[in-house]
């Protein structure tokens, strides 16, 4: 019913909730699951976190220091770190690409239909996950469409 | 975007101090503080408002970028040039005066070797400089009223405290409020005064590399500090060789113009060891124990400070600390430097909160000094350095204050 196209005809910015970053472990990157109280009444709690510990997760694997990113760190200073002219990193791999495709997906299919939009975090330095809450313009009251704030997911 | 419209009519006569003051006009405007931020001198590039802008003309740190947005430095590059010269002229004399009697009476392995810690050196030192050290955005207006709103509610009739604690692996660690960057630091991120931006990681400011050194670049800085340590014990090593070597088989050294070429380069390695190799030493330690320069300074982690006070970010093993620190993963940078900027981009609250070209530059004196908040001075660490640089804190507080002058 309602699509990322929809909500940019349809519906006006009301709000914007930012999710803070939790840094109980460190500098990794994880964000608080709290729910944030504007969103109560938008969105179901296990929805909202569900989305929150799968970016975690996601960020958790990009830094995760293993097997595989020694081998890349090794193979890059024997290279003189050349090698980087030719392939991308592990995590810009992970970071910008899975993790796009992953909040389009999520914003397409839960979030856009309540009205809501995530912004991805690198958009925003990586500090806040920014979601931006919409209202339907008209007169149709309750029922609210989605739109594209400020051009989030063109890269 | 108006702002920056406003910016031209206003204040003409900047932009032509700008763009000769610039080190060269190939390279386009130092994205720096006041009007200059967006706009570009007519007369050095040629292009006017119809091509679309890159996020990096409008940046709001004191950066200079190259090569469109490629190549990221500090706004003073003196010293990495002097760096350069240093370096070049010393494996220059090396190669052409040294290497030829070398290879041919010892071993042509030499000056292959040595061909092959000059590349590794040269390569490290320009990924250390040109990279993005992991500069933090500045937060968005909306971001930046949100944490204001955050802030005020929990204070009373006093100005609500600006930091927040965090317990981390069990150590309280307190968070800053940066003013200028309108964000709470994250951990080990600091404000670099130098170059106005929170870098994440900051490690220090050196000028010597003409960057700073952050999280993005610090495995570069190490690797140039060590590899040239290696490289100066090399050159040093090999040019005591041909000099004994000579004088076996001459009687006097100083007919030749090779043995004057040979003490320069003597002379040069003999001070550059002592503080390279030291200063590879200390970040040996810095890295082994996985502390930044910048907290080793102030020292955050050691035991004066308490007894129960610990790195919590240490993985408690030597090994795991180096591994972690120049094979972790290499993050993305944050700023987006060749972006487009979109016409409804959010603009960082620094732009927005001057009210025109003109005016802008005393506004931002104005914000910096107002209410004794002065993130330059009294906020953060950014005066730390190199502890081998003869920079010192005192001397890089001078340095904000004379930019916001002009």
């Amino acid at each position: 019913f309602h699509n990322l196209q929809e909500l940019r005809h349809s519906a006006s910015l009301a709000n914007k909730v930012f999710i803070q970053r939790d840094y109980s472990e460190g500098t990794t990157c994880k964000f608080q699951t709290k729910f944030p109280s504007e969103l109560e009444s938008r969105i179901e709690l296990t929805l909202f976190e569900e989305t929150v510990k799968t970016l975690n997760n996601f960020y958790a694997e990009a830094e995760k220091i293993g097997g595989q990113s020694y081998l890349e760190g090794c193979l890059a200073c024997a290279t003189a770190y050349l090698i980087f002219l030719c392939m991308e990193t592990r995590y810009e791999k992970q970071v910008l690409k899975k993790i796009a495709k992953y909040i389009q997906e999520q914003n397409e299919k839960i979030y856009a239909p309540r009205g809501l939009l995530i912004t991805d975090p690198i958009e925003r330095g990586m500090r806040v996950i920014e979601i931006s809450i919409y209202e339907d313009r008209g007169s149709s009251g309750s029922s609210s469409g989605s739109s594209s704030v400020s051009g989030s997911t063109a890269r | 975007m108006s702002q920056i419209q406003h910016a031209v009519p206003d204040a003409p006569i900047r932009y032509t101090q700008i763009c000769t003051r610039s080190s060269s006009c190939s390279s386009p405007q130092t994205s720096s503080s006041a009007a200059a931020a967006g706009t570009e001198p007519p007369s050095c590039t040629g292009h006017r408002g119809r091509t679309p802008r890159r996020k990096w003309q409008v940046f709001p740190g004191r950066n200079r970028f190259y090569c469109d947005g490629r190549v990221m430095m500090a706004r003073q590059t003196g010293v990495f040039y002097l760096t350069l010269v240093l370096i070049l002229l010393t494996s220059g004399l090396f190669f052409a005066f040294d290497c030829p009697y070398l290879a041919s009476n010892l071993s042509p392995a030499i000056p292959a070797v040595g061909a092959v810690l000059f590349v590794f050196v040269m390569g490290m030192l320009f990924r250390a400089s040109f990279s993005d050290p992991g500069v933090l955005p500045r937060a968005t207006p909306d971001e930046a009223a949100d944490l204001e709103r955050q802030i005020d509610s929990t204070g009373c009739s006093k100005p609500p405290p600006r930091t927040r604690e965090v317990l981390i692996n069990g150590q309280t660690v307190k968070l800053k409020y940066c003013f200028t960057c309108k964000i709470f630091r994250p951990p080990r991120a600091s404000h670099c005064s130098l170059c106005d931006n929170c870098v994440e990681r900051f490690d220090h400011h050196c000028p010597w590399v003409g960057n700073c050194v952050g999280r993005r670049n610090y495995r570069f800085f190490y690797l140039f500090i060590l590899s040239l340590s290696f490289l100066t014990i090399f050159i040093f090593a090999f040019v005591i060789t041909h000099v004994q070597l000579i004088s076996l088989e001459i009687s006097s050294m100083f007919d030749s113009f090779t043995p004057r070429c040979t003490i320069l380069e003597v002379v040069v390695c003999f001070f550059s060891v002592w503080s390279i190799v030291g200063l590879s030493g200390f970040h040996t330690y810095l890295i082994s124990s996985n502390q930044t320069t910048n907290e080793d300074i102030k020292g955050t982690w050691s035991k004066k400070e308490g007894k129960d006070n610990y790195n919590p970010y240490s993985y408690g093993n030597v090994l795991t600390n180096c591994c972690a620190a120049l094979c972790g993963p290499l993050p993305p940078s944050l700023i987006d430097r060749r972006g487009l900027i979109q016409a409804d981009t959010p603009q960082t609250a620094h732009q927005s909160n001057g009210t025109g070209g003109g005016s802008y530059a005393p506004t931002q004196l104005h914000s910096h000094m107002v209410g004794g908040y002065h993130p330059g001075w009294l906020q953060h660490g950014g005066g730390t350095s190199c502890q081998f640089c003869c920079f010192h804190a005192a001397k890089i507080s001078f340095v904000p204050l004379t930019f916001y002058i002009y």
